[in-house]
């Protein structure tokens, strides 16, 4: 079982590793990462499993908000089905 | 590997263009409950709504983190409740005190199926139902109530419209403390759908399964935003593409939230409602997408055919996109949830009579519109005889859910807040209907009936 976290805000030292610490934290598995900068607009995607993660995953997607609001980025864990049904037939 | 700009235009269309699933509907059916005591029968009812529906919120809570798609609503429809007071007789009135300790209990906002289906006549229990709605709806802040007075197979029953006229009135009446809250949550349908998951209309069928799950999708602000981003050049076929494409992701959000609420709650997957229903929010207006087509304000000249246009690709978009596709399926044009239109209603560019011929193409009908208070109740009759009759030929949905504003006028407003929004008092033509009305029987069904 896969998710999407996004990573969306003013671009910093350390986004990357403060989110793969808390992936790393419960578990999950981080399999791509992809990254731009637009001016200095930041934006991570990525892809992660979490088929052996070691919480829940309303408490995980919590957990990552918290620190997204802490760093003042916008940090989103969603599920990837969402993304598939969207865009795959 | 999904796309990055995909995931992108999710995220956007989430974060800032107001996508969400409005809402998560369990039908529930109560035929189980009947009783010839009404009390007994008012127990079996509140136990298996709470029995049903006891992990709804939670579940679609759950599902909203899981997704990050925010699920407004959780609500309840229930059997018409006319029909379970054929058995007990009785007030009416204790089902829906049973009605709203179920829904509190099950933190649901409305429940639908305070309800009457009486398009031919009037059967046992449908006439105390009826009369009792006012009260009903005064009491209690959650239960929801409709009533279907015509459909295109039997034709219009002019007592029941009759009598509608004033029992919307005294629902406003009875609530004027409360800015007539009671007439909001009253719809009056012309071939009602069964499977309906909006409200105030949504009740559940006596054809429908014991226990269902129906989702009705929202989505007016995407369709803004990628008929922006097309721009102005683009020529009308286009446009329809640009919508068809949108709806159909929109609606495969749905049909994903639908299977997984199925899922987890052990309860089969009903339908899909393909809506376009606005909220009062800035950028989430059915308006706004019309005005957005190239109209100057939503009420003027072209509104009617830019409405089918919408209409109609938001269900060409949508239908290939969900495995069942129900309810009522196309735009909504509710004037108080719609940021454009209460502005258009304001500024008498949007008038009844456009809002009436607007609902000719498009899946509702006369929705959250505040008339004056002193509107007398033929002429509310009349105007649900006139709905009932566009829904009739046409063979489609109407509905009619006017506000009386007692003791305001045009220019005055209601407020209620939230999804409910704010109405501006409309100008109506006042001119007398009543002895039309006053005759009573029955439209004859329209040569379109038979089909056979």
């Amino acid at each position: 079982m896969r998710a999407v976290i996004t990573v969306i805000g003013k671009d910093m030292v350390g986004i990357l590793a403060k989110i793969s610490t808390i992936c790393a934290e419960y578990n999950v598995n981080v399999s791509d990462v992809t990254q731009s900068v637009l001016q200095d607009m930041f934006a991570m995607i990525m892809m992660v499993d979490i088929s052996k993660m070691t919480i829940g995953f309303s408490e995980f997607s919590d957990k990552l908000g918290e620190q997204g609001k802490a760093l003042g980025l916008s940090v989103h864990c969603m599920h990837e089905d969402i993304f598939n049904s969207m865009h795959r037939i | 590997m999904i796309n990055v700009s995909d995931i992108l235009e999710t995220i956007s269309m989430i974060q800032d263009e107001n996508l969400d699933i409005r809402t998560i509907t369990m039908g529930i059916s109560l035929l189980e409950c009947c009783d010839s005591d009404i009390d007994r029968a008012c127990e079996k009812v509140y136990d298996k709504i709470t029995r049903k529906a006891q992990n709804l919120v939670k579940t679609g809570d759950e599902i909203e983190k899981q997704y990050g798609i925010p699920i407004i609503n959780k609500r309840i429809a229930v059997t018409p409740i006319s029909m379970l007071l054929a058995s007990s007789k009785g007030d009416p009135v204790k089902y829906a005190l049973a009605m709203e300790k179920a829904a509190k209990e099950c933190g649901v906002n409305l429940i639908g199926g305070f309800s009457a289906l009486v398009h031919k006549g009037f059967s046992a229990g449908d006439l105390e139902l009826i009369q009792a709605i006012p009260e009903a709806l005064n009491v209690t802040t959650r239960v929801c109530s409709s009533v279907n007075i015509g459909s295109t197979k039997s034709g219009i029953n002019m007592d029941a419209v009759k009598l509608m006229g004033g029992i919307v009135r005294r629902s406003a009446e009875l609530t004027a403390d409360r800015q007539c809250v009671g007439a909001t949550k009253l719809v009056v349908f012309c071939n009602a759908p069964e499977d309906n998951p909006f409200m105030a209309g949504a009740f559940h069928g006596v054809g429908e399964p014991d226990c269902v799950i129906n989702v009705g999708v929202s989505g007016p602000g995407v369709v803004r935003c990628a008929l922006a981003k097309a721009g102005i050049a683009c020529d009308i076929t286009a446009v329809a593409d640009v919508i068809k494409k949108t709806a159909f992701k929109i609606t495969r959000m749905g049909q994903l939230v639908a299977y997984e609420a199925s899922k987890r709650l052990d309860v089969p997957f009903g339908i899909v409602d393909l809506s376009l229903a606005p909220t009062p929010a800035v950028g989430d207006s059915v308006a706004h997408i019309l005005e957005e087509m190239g109209l100057e304000q939503c009420g003027c000249h072209g509104t009617t055919a830019a409405l089918a246009l919408l209409n109609d690709a938001v269900k060409k978009g949508g239908v290939m996109a969900s495995s069942h596709v129900g309810g009522l399926s196309g735009a909504f044009i509710p004037v108080s949830e719609d940021a454009g239109m209460i502005a258009a209603a304001e500024s008498g560019v949007l008038t009844l009579e456009k809002l009436e011929a607007m609902t000719a193409v498009c899946s509702v009908g006369l929705d959250m519109i505040a008339i004056p208070g002193d509107t007398s109740e033929e002429i509310i009759s009349a105007i649900i005889a006139d709905e009932a009759a566009i829904g009739m030929v046409n063979s489609k949905t109407t509905a009619v859910r006017v506000i009386p504003a007692i003791g305001l006028d045009v220019g005055d407003h209601l407020e209620w807040g939230g999804l409910f929004g704010s109405a501006p008092v409309m100008k109506i033509n006042k001119t007398s209907p009543a002895v039309f009305i006053n005759r009573g029987g029955r439209i004859p069904a329209p040569l379109q009936s038979l089909k056979n």
